[in-house]
């Protein structure tokens, strides 16, 4: 059998596991999001023990091996979760797992994006009669966001691919399911090179994507110029 | 203390009493105390460094002052018991870098006051933001983003901002001091009429010819303090205090006339 072949073979398999991988990103590269935001925020709006909460949290996430962190999740919450009468399923604990890791790095990317943002502007808003809350989610926020799209967009490619780690958890995720073809077909090399390009596809799809968002928000005099790719 | 006052002696918009800020060692207003009757028209001069701007940011709280007492009308700025936001939301403040929010256009600048502040719905902030914009001449720019405007337009739309606010007092910091000479003009203008149409202001500028034309009272400060203050002829014609003098003799060589 040629490789085309070989890989039109085993695509269906591999394309059901990248649905998974992509719920994996999804979920994660979301809870990072939400959670990334309120460390930001709390790091850089925070009273003095709001400001050291989150930092250490920010410091604890990048300070160790994502996987250990992962298998913390899988293997470490769910008897304390099982006292409480909460299940949950390994997909979720990869989210989880996954989801407060990234947190930390885009609570990173937020916090200099937001830092970026001049101080007129927060004082401009506060003499306009807004209240803290507000004058950073109408004034700051829309700012910042739009500002930390090129950086954040590393932090989503990178969600697409750290959710191979799922693997150790036992999700059918890509890199799951390839490592099991690869062993019944004894096809290791073509087998995992169909991976990597599956993955490379997506990343390029979501970068594509980015650019496009990011040009399609963009504000005159708010952020680098107009990039064509 | 203004005896020859002309306008109701009642009808007390803003009064400062012995404000005093530091930065550090920096003891930037040490006891500034005055008065502003609806609408009078105040220009601040002086040397920089001497807490003209520090002291209209303590006016409406932008700085937290470290004693003294502030009113708007018969509430007390500097009180806890006041909801400081909605103090602030009838206090206009212009300042010398416009500071108009850079993601929003020019209507949505002059809009987002009455929405987020007040709770007006949108089309009817619209209507009063384009009213507004009308009046600083600049309705033909709604859509503009700041980064789209010229400095001169940017001002009159920050200017727009605040009237939207329907504000009780306008606080400007040197509004055109960070223009190109050939803008200034367009924003004195609406800063005329604004005062002849009666609004009460408190101008830090050093913009003499508007001082003169328009101001009910100059104040001279130094050092922190206020050293000399009085209605505009006079002031200008025969100063008091010799440091006035020297430094209206510098600011006419400056600017001119």
């Amino acid at each position: 059998m040629g490789f085309f072949q070989f890989a039109w073979n085993i695509l269906p398999e591999l394309l059901e596991a990248t649905k998974m991988t992509l719920w994996i990103t999804a979920g994660s590269i979301a809870l990072g999001f939400v959670a990334g935001i309120f460390l930001a925020l709390g790091r850089v709006y925070g009273p003095r023990p709001i400001r050291w909460l989150t930092g250490g949290y920010i410091q604890f996430f990048r300070g160790t091996p994502l996987l250990v962190q992962l298998l913390v999740v899988y293997y470490g919450l769910p008897p304390y979760l099982s006292t409480l009468g909460i299940r949950i399923s390994p997909l979720v604990a990869a989210i989880i797992g996954l989801g407060l890791n990234s947190a930390a790095y885009q609570a990173e990317y937020f916090r200099g994006a937001v830092q970026s943002i001049k101080s007129g502007q927060m004082m401009a808003a506060r003499a306009v009669g807004l209240n803290r809350v507000k004058s950073i989610a109408y004034v700051i926020l829309p700012q910042a966001l739009r500002l930390v799209i090129p950086s954040w967009s590393n932090e989503l490619i990178y969600s697409i691919k750290y959710s191979s780690l799922a693997y150790f958890v036992s999700l059918t995720e890509l890199t799951f399911v390839g490592k099991k073809i690869a062993l019944h077909t004894a096809r290791t090399f073509e087998t995992y090179i169909i991976v990597a390009v599956i993955y490379l596809v997506i990343v390029l799809i979501v970068s594509r994507l980015l650019l496009t968002l990011e040009n399609r928000v963009r504000i005159p005099g708010l952020g680098a110029p107009v990039e064509h790719r | 203390m203004n005896e020859s006052q002309s306008t109701v002696t009642n009808d007390v918009i803003l009064k400062v009493e012995d404000l005093h800020k530091s930065y550090g060692d920096n003891h930037v207003l040490r006891g500034v105390s005055l008065q502003m009757q609806r609408g009078e028209t105040k220009v601040i001069i002086g040397p920089s460094g001497t807490g003209k701007s520090t002291l209209l940011r303590c006016i409406n709280q932008l700085s937290v002052p470290d004693q003294g007492r502030v009113w708007l009308g018969d509430k007390e700025i500097t009180s806890h018991h006041e909801n400081i936001n909605s103090i602030r939301a009838e206090i206009g403040f212009v300042f010398q870098s416009f500071n108009l929010f850079t993601h929003l256009n020019a209507l949505a600048n002059v809009r987002i006051g009455p929405m987020k502040v007040k709770g007006m719905k949108k089309k009817a902030a619209t209507t009063l933001a384009m009213e507004e914009l009308e009046r600083v001449g600049l309705s033909d720019k709604a859509d503009a983003y700041p980064a789209e405007l010229s400095g001169g337009q940017q001002q009159r739309v920050s200017i727009a901002r605040a009237l939207a606010m329907f504000p009780q007092l306008m606080l400007f910091d040197e509004p055109t001091s960070a223009l190109d000479p050939e803008l200034i003009g367009e924003v004195l203008e609406v800063m005329v009429s604004l005062a002849n149409d009666g609004m009460t202001m408190l101008v830090v500028s050093h913009e003499m010819g508007f001082a003169r034309s328009v101001s009910d009272e100059i104040i001279f400060m130094e050092s922190g303090g206020i050293l000399e203050q009085g209605p505009a002829e006079d002031f200008f014609t025969s100063p008091k205090e010799q440091r006035t003098r020297e430094f209206l003799s510098k600011i006419t060589e400056l600017y001119g006339d």
